[in-house]
């Protein structure tokens, strides 16, 4: 791939293929839980971009939220419980 | 990438971290103050952030970002901050210029939008930029897997 784009940034005026762009955004397209439901050919471009922005800061968040759960949770155990916590969620 | 095997790299890591935050605690439990449970939040969310870019390593943009962005994060490296910002400063103008020639539906602005969210995008032109998503997206569900997983267990006790 990393060829591919050298080659054509060197053939015109950096005009990344269109065709390059389709592929990637209906990869990222795949990703999203809202889009893969609906009729595939109705979503233009720029709704998955935007659509992407918004599930990348919900999953920021669901970060950010699990990561303070855990934290309280750990709070209240003690330490040999949440070792085998650790230890048993490695196994799972 | 392997899910599976990104997926245990990352696991054994930020277990490993999750294992020396837990022994910070003090040996009186009585019960923790909000500042305490703040710092212990932070460090449990670095060590996953870290955690997922130390699996991926330096195999993408967005997890040398990462990466960098953890390593300086200390006030002693003021200076490589401000190095940073003027090398992202040089590569997001070039990466800009690419991106107005373009000229698709729109996906410029949005496309700034998704620069800012993920990490090391503003120099990125705008075939990496998805190409990357794509990626952070995937390992970012991979983090929420694990996390969550984390909370159960640590629930049924």
């Amino acid at each position: 791939m990393s060829s591919r784009r050298s080659r054509q940034s060197s053939a015109s005026v950096s005009r990344i293929s269109d065709d390059q762009i389709i592929e990637l955004v209906s990869k990222l397209r795949q990703l999203l839980p809202e889009i893969r439901n609906r009729r595939s050919d109705k979503v233009s471009a720029s709704k998955v971009l935007q659509e992407t922005c918004n599930y990348i800061r919900s999953l920021h968040r669901e970060v950010d939220d699990l990561s303070e759960r855990l934290s309280r949770l750990l709070a209240t155990i003690d330490a040999d419980s949440a070792e085998a916590a650790i230890i048993r969620s490695l196994i799972m | 990438m392997n899910p599976s095997s990104l997926k245990s790299r990352f696991t054994t890591r930020f277990l490993r971290a999750l294992t020396k935050i837990n022994a910070h605690k003090p040996i009186s439990s009585s019960s923790p103050g909000p500042g305490e449970i703040f710092q212990r939040y932070r460090r449990i969310k670095v060590a996953a952030d870290k955690s997922m870019a130390y699996s991926v390593r330096s195999r993408r943009t967005w997890s040398r970002a990462t990466l960098w962005r953890l390593r300086t994060r200390s006030p002693r490296s003021r200076l490589a901050t401000h190095a940073r910002r003027s090398w992202v400063k040089t590569r997001s103008t070039r990466a800009a210029s690419h991106g107005k020639e373009k000229k698709e539906d729109g996906g410029t602005v949005e496309a700034e939008e998704l620069r800012e969210l993920v990490p090391g995008g503003e120099a990125m032109d705008l075939c990496n930029l998805l190409d990357e998503t794509a990626h952070y997206i995937k390992c970012l569900t991979t983090q929420l897997d694990i996390l969550d997983r984390q909370e159960c267990t640590s629930r049924e006790l």
